[in-house]
């Protein structure tokens, strides 16, 4: 383990102390809305946002820290990101307690929100600005099926997830090496359930994908998205 | 049959190496003990999965002789040139560091009272439940004129290392003009598309080095795996250097004489150079040594948990059980090691099963960039491990497709690889 994920382990061990209950799961996105105009003056957001003092935050939950094109960040930002800083709900929130915290020699010169229901409030908004990365838009290709909302609203169970994926990963690597055959893990759950669809119903051709597809139920598909987007 | 103590010790084990020898396994105390016959396709596998997913709560032990596992799979594409040996070696330094226990032994006897395993290196390893993957193993007698003692002679590189590549050695030093011959076996036998793989694959080597070479398929069987696409793609590619004889020209009447290197097809005698013997398969002789072997040599498994009939705490994965409709695949094997690995788990810690489910794909080269696939899913009955559905290359597919076929076997060869070992 490098000294950043220490770092961040540590860091979040902290808050974990102070709060036991991981409340940036539930955030009010509107409220969080009225947080984000502290932060405005540096960060554009919305379409067609660029960059100000910060990188513009459009899509930032799932990228690798310090990568926004064409923003010049802190040496010590990129070296997280390079080091495997990828912005979720944990890392961000212990960020924005007190971003030199956790990346000390970022530029970042905004002292922090102490308030845990404002950063809940702030990372909820925030998701609201990655409508995209949150459907895990890149996965998915022209032709692909629109989805029933009965379908794309199940909620799927993680363990027999587990225990169904034991069939995929027989090609599918699991890490994030690629052999001819795509990575699969850490996708948005939408995104997972749409491809395997899209197999299934034979909108994406691969006689392999079209088989292991054709023998799972709705419930089977969405299990297995759940247990994907569980992996990192 | 059960096997007593006496059958236990064995012809030519020390009753002294058994009796007081001391166990394999020290500490731990208390844990479930789970025991892996076989380090491939199944055990690896099933000992990767039961460690990884018991997160400690299980000790596994892993019993394999080879320090270097080569897979019989992709070992067709190492005689045509495409693979070295090297890639197609595995450690088990990987299971090791996840915890297993990797013992580098021959088992050699199964005490199913005492619930035991013994070794070839003295000593015996406890279980609860024994999973055994031991591969094939020939029947005596299969081939007229053949033995192991043959095998140097006319090798049947049907279990992937030294004999692999003393056929390509073989295949290398052909004279030119020469003729290759392949006894092919009868079924069920490990890799049904196996054989006319590594035909499509002398083939190739020969139509770049020897292109007057004959290759001749002595076949028991009526017809094979994938045997349309097989049989356009060597029209396609080889033009008349592939003869197939069936039984009806012959193919089920074939013995072989090694010293002279002569292959007599129902009484006509036939000089060749190099001779490809695959002799009619069995399972792994531990199987048999631990009595859950039937008449036909193979262990009938519940296709629910992989449990053989015989004896509900041993389990039979891959090549050496008899369970239905899945191919002997390491695919296949993989893919019954998952559900064994699942139930196994769940009877000694209780943790949740699902109903099983298994799935086999096997991939095959005719010539470069020129790969076909069959595949199918399967569901367990009470009686055997059904098909449910499955899908199979088409003659006439595009190049494009053949060749993303292909690709696509690579991925899989290091996705199952890294699914096995770690």
């Amino acid at each position: 383990m490098n000294i950043l994920h220490t770092w961040i382990a540590s860091a979040a061990l902290a808050i974990v102390t102070v709060a036991p209950i991981p409340v940036f799961a539930d955030g009010d996105p509107d409220a969080g809305e009225r947080v984000f105009r502290r932060c405005i003056s540096c960060h554009a957001i919305g379409p067609d946002a660029g960059n100000k003092v910060g990188p513009t935050l459009n899509e930032i939950f799932g990228r690798v820290a310090g990568t926004v094109e064409g923003f010049r960040y802190s040496r010590a930002l990129v070296a997280a990101g390079q080091e495997g800083l990828v912005w979720d709900d944990a890392n961000m929130d212990a960020f924005i307690t007190r971003p030199a915290r956790l990346v000390p020699g970022t530029r970042m010169s905004f002292s922090g929100l102490r308030k845990a229901e404002d950063r809940a409030n702030l990372i909820a908004f925030l998701h609201t600005l990655t409508p995209e990365t949150a459907m895990g838009t890149a996965h998915l290709v022209p032709g692909d099926p629109e989805l029933p909302d009965e379908i794309m609203a199940l909620v799927g169970d993680v363990a027999y997830g587990q225990y169904l994926a034991s069939s995929c990963v027989t090609c599918h690597q699991v890490g994030n090496t690629e052999s001819n055959i795509p990575s699969i893990i850490g996708w948005p759950a939408p995104a997972m359930v749409t491809v395997l669809h899209a197999y299934k119903n034979k909108n994406r051709d691969n006689d392999v994908m079209q088989q292991q597809t054709g023998t799972l139920s709705n419930e089977e598909i969405a299990a297995l998205a759940a247990y994907f987007e569980t992996l990192e | 049959m059960k096997l007593d103590r006496r059958g236990f010790l064995g012809a030519g084990v020390a009753a002294a190496a058994t009796a007081s020898a001391p166990m394999v396994m020290a500490g731990s105390h208390g844990k479930p003990k789970v025991v892996v016959i076989g380090g491939g396709a199944g055990g690896a596998t099933a000992a990767r999965y039961i460690a990884k997913d018991s997160g400690g709560a299980i000790d596994v032990t892993l019993i394999e002789p080879s320090r270097t596992y080569y897979t019989c799979f992709f070992s067709n594409l190492y005689l045509g040139g495409y693979r070295d040996m090297a890639s197609l070696g595995h450690s088990y330094g990987g299971l090791a560091a996840q915890g297993i226990n990797v013992v580098h032994d021959w088992a050699i006897g199964v005490d199913r009272d005492a619930k035991t395993v013994a070794l070839a290196g003295g000593g015996s390893v406890p279980y609860d439940k024994l999973i055994m993957s031991p591969g094939i193993d020939f029947r005596d007698g299969a081939v007229e004129g053949w033995d192991l003692s043959s095998q140097n002679a006319m090798p049947h590189a049907y279990k992937a290392g030294s004999q692999t590549e003393l056929l390509k050695a073989q295949i290398d030093a052909m004279p030119q003009g020469g003729t290759f011959a392949m006894v092919a076996p009868p079924n069920p036998f490990r890799c049904p598309p196996g054989p006319y793989e590594r035909i499509s694959m002398v083939a190739h080597h020969m139509k770049n080095n020897n292109p007057t070479a004959k290759i001749l398929i002595l076949d028991p069987k009526a017809k094979f795996s994938k045997q349309g696409l097989f049989q356009d793609g060597w029209a396609r590619h080889y033009g008349n250097m592939i003869e197939w004889i069936g039984p009806d020209f012959g193919g089920d009447m074939v013995s072989v004489d090694p010293g002279a290197m002569e292959v007599n097809i129902d009484g006509e005698v036939t000089k060749v150079d190099v001779c490809n013997v695959i002799p009619a398969m069995k399972a792994g002789r531990i199987a048999e040594l631990a009595g859950v072997t039937n008449e036909a040599g193979w262990a009938p498994v519940d296709p629910h948990t992989m449990a053989t009939r015989a004896d509900g705490d041993i389990y039979v994965l891959g090549d050496s059980s008899q369970q239905g409709d899945m191919p002997k695949s390491g695919f296949s094997a993989n893919s019954q090691a998952k559900v064994c690995a699942m139930a196994v788990r769940g009877a000694l810690t209780g943790s949740a099963t699902f109903p099983a489910r298994f799935s086999n794909t096997c991939w095959s080269l005719i010539e470069t960039d020129d790969g076909i696939k069959v595949g199918a899913s399967y569901e367990a009955t009470d009686d055997k491990i059904a098909k449910t559905s499955g899908f199979v290359s088409q003659v006439g597919e595009d190049d494009a497709t053949r060749a993303a076929t292909y690709q696509e076997s690579i991925g899989w060869y290091d996705g199952i690889t890294a699914d096995m070992f770690g």
